[in-house]
């Protein structure tokens, strides 16, 4: 095989291309070129107000922004040194629910499935299995009804501030999505079953897992920074150990940690480190169809994910039938100058945010470490391990299992932004 | 019309992906659209390509580097009608927010190297480099707005966009207007409907993501906002969002800057 070349990668969120160059078969070089464009959102947000922050920070992804108004109201409420109530804290992760459904059945059958299917998209998996597409389809959908019916749309909800929600979402238009939720939760098993039958690429890899760790609930909001080498942080002590730099083939950041290893974020990561929290159904389905942890097969987070679909669904219909507002929606902020931090897990992996803002809650300074800058590295390691076992093959063949590497993390590139081209090259 | 189906081809600029998405979240019907059109080029959403020319091409994202310049070239010279798809295209969306600034210096504080970096000091909407037949505004687009301007170009008619602002939205909707009745600011008299009035529903204040209506009074807005300020420069931070690049909330912002260094 000549070159690996793939000049714009396919089916992921954002723009990039992937370069492997090739010494007498062996990989000598290995470049996820992110040429997205820097959209400078850190800039954006200095001398905006507090309040500003969720509106602006969504806008970093639209298939994610629940993740980054999350990140950032944690953030900017450790600021400030407010407490959220129980009941807000309770809709925020049935919100979060809903983007986790939407965007994990996005990626399972509409961007990563295709490639297990030898398929150039879901179009055409639908040409041969309807069904399968139709449900797919329901599946994500619901997910976007329930961040509707509680962020006022599903891309750029309006309804998350700082200290809460500006209004209660309407109870009897919160449990008319339960019977949907039920046929999803079953829809999501059946989904875990056909992600077992899938042929996956071989490839094992030894990761440092990254993911927030909660004791008493699968880690999504607060808790602590767990890594499967035993570190364990407040999200607060975050940056002392994991650091962003830029490197030159990349308009996102990379990141490593101290002793400058790569790690791994994402579902992979958190299912390995929290199955302990899973929601019963969840758990019980990897006892059922026979899932063995730790999964280390980077194309296999596709089962990670279908796995918390399961989980997702059930926890959502969990909070839809105890969702009673009650109380105000959200606290009335007393301004002063302060610094916080804030971490959520987006369904793509650990997203950080730290803030500074001044007493009259204009924000001083802003950063966000994005979960595809945290995995990076990890990426172009993993494609360093795939390249011996593909540089024999037909160049389309081995083109398309790099590729499907990279999109087996979910990479999003918009996000990461602050991403991916596959070009092998023999030099 | 035809036995053979338009090929529509999309493209991603600068952005967040959220409005190609609404695409893709056409849950209900997007098999249906897959069967009335031919999907010719759509990273986001097939590795397969085509090559043009394409009878449409919809393009999400703001201009921002020397190549998107480029780039946006080639999707006019290749596609029979462009469509500019939501407010990064049609306004220069929140990567605007550089034109009242310094660039070079959001570059310094996000990045290490900035001199790896290719940008351009502006980020601007697609009708400045280039003819664009149809804008729809939205961040993110309205999905339902969508499939009207796709209809709409397969039928050869102009789409049904509402001409008129948010505060009829919201008097449809029954949603008694909160910037009369409670006094928080909001800008959706001087913003385009098609959002549905969520954010005033919700109680808060319309912050402009659907750009600036027809026939706005600038000048009595902006006065009566400034009187109902919940923090420093408020109502000008309101224009300056979102949609700030749209020339009409460009202008209100120049006209309070005099009175109003904050922003």
């Amino acid at each position: 095989m000549k070159n690996i070349k793939v000049p714009a990668l396919a089916r992921v969120e954002g723009e990039g291309g992937l370069y492997i160059g090739l010494k007498n078969g062996k990989a000598v070089e290995i470049r996820l070129d992110i040429y997205e464009p820097p959209r400078f959102f850190e800039g954006f947000l200095r001398d905006r107000y507090l309040q500003e922050v969720p509106d602006i920070t969504a806008r970093i992804c639209g298939i994610c922004p629940v993740a980054y108004q999350m990140s950032a109201v944690y953030a900017l409420e450790n600021a400030l040194g407010v407490k959220i109530s129980p009941q807000v804290r309770a809709l925020r992760r049935l919100m979060y629910c809903g983007e986790y459904i939407e965007s994990h059945a996005l990626h399972i059958y509409m961007l990563q499935a295709p490639d297990l299917l030898g398929k150039e998209s879901v179009l055409e998996v639908a040409a041969e299995a309807p069904d399968v597409v139709k449900t797919a389809l329901r599946l994500k959908k619901i997910g976007n009804e329930l961040l509707k019916a509680i962020g006022g749309r599903s891309v750029h909800p309006v309804n998350v501030c700082v200290g809460g929600f500006y209004s209660w979402p309407d109870a009897k238009a919160i449990k008319a999505l339960l019977p949907d939720m039920e046929w999803g939760l079953n829809a999501a098993i059946d989904t875990v079953k056909l992600a077992l039958t899938l042929p996956y690429p071989d490839l094992e890899i030894d990761y440092e897992f990254v993911a927030l760790h909660h004791t008493e609930e699968y880690g999504v909001i607060e808790g602590d920074v767990l890594s499967s080498n035993g570190r364990k942080l407040s999200i607060s002590e975050y940056e002392n150990s994991y650091i962003e730099e830029h490197v030159r083939h990349s308009n996102a950041l990379h990141s490593r940690t101290v002793d400058n290893n790569t790690y791994l974020v994402g579902p992979l990561a958190r299912l390995n480190l929290n199955h302990e929290q899973l929601m019963p159904r969840a758990k019980n389905s990897l006892q059922e169809f026979g899932i063995r942890l730790p999964v280390k097969n980077p194309y296999k987070s596709l089962i990670a994910r279908s796995i918390e679909l399961v989980h997702f669904y059930e926890e959502a219909i969990q909070l839809i039938k105890e969702y009673k507002p009650s109380g105000p929606a959200h606290l009335e902020l007393k301004l002063k100058a302060g610094e916080g931090s804030g971490a959520t897990e987006a369904p793509r992996g650990l997203l950080y945010h730290r803030y500074k803002i001044d007493a009259r809650g204009m924000v001083q300074f802003a950063k966000i470490t994005p979960p595809t800058a945290q995995n990076l590295p990890r990426i172009e390691a993993d494609l360093f391990k795939l390249t011996p076992k593909i540089v024999s093959l037909p160049e389309a063949e081995a083109t398309l299992i790099a590729e499907h590497l990279v999109r087996s993390y979910d990479p999003c590139i918009s996000c990461a932004t602050h991403f991916l081209k596959l070009k092998i090259a023999e030099k | 019309m035809t036995t053979k189906k338009p090929t529509v081809a999309v493209y991603k600029f600068s952005s967040c992906d959220g409005c190609q998405l609404s695409i893709l979240n056409m849950e209900d019907d997007l098999l249906d659209l897959a069967d009335a059109i031919d999907i010719a080029y759509f990273l986001e959403a097939t590795r397969a390509q085509k090559p043009g020319p394409y009878d449409i091409a919809i393009v999400e994202g703001s201009i921002t580097t020397p190549h998107e310049i480029e780039r946006i070239k080639e999707v006019r010279a290749t596609a029979k009608t462009v469509v500019a798809l939501g407010t990064c295209a049609t306004a220069g969306g929140i990567q605007a927010l550089r034109n009242f600034a310094n660039a070079d210096e959001f570059a310094r504080v996000v990045y290490g190297h900035p001199e790896y970096l290719q940008y351009l000091e502006t980020a601007t909407p697609l009708s400045e480099h280039i003819p664009v037949d149809l804008e729809l505004w939205g961040c993110p687009v309205n999905k339902a707005q969508v499939i009207e301007v796709i209809v709409a170009l397969l039928n050869n008619r102009l789409p049904n966009l509402p001409p008129y602002s948010v505060c009829l939205e919201c008097k449809r909707r029954g949603t008694i207007c909160i910037l009369v009745d409670k006094g928080i600011p909001c800008i959706g008299p001087a913003t385009q409907a098609g959002c549905g009035a969520i954010c005033p529903t919700i109680g808060r204040g319309c912050y402009g993501c659907f750009g600036p209506s027809r026939d706005v009074n600038p000048g009595a807005m902006a006065t009566m906002l400034r009187q109902l300020e919940r923090y420093p420069g408020e109502t000008a931070r309101l224009f300056r969002g979102i949609s700030g690049y749209a020339p009409t909330f460009r202008t209100i912002v120049d006209d309070l800057l005099p009175a109003n260094e904050e922003a």
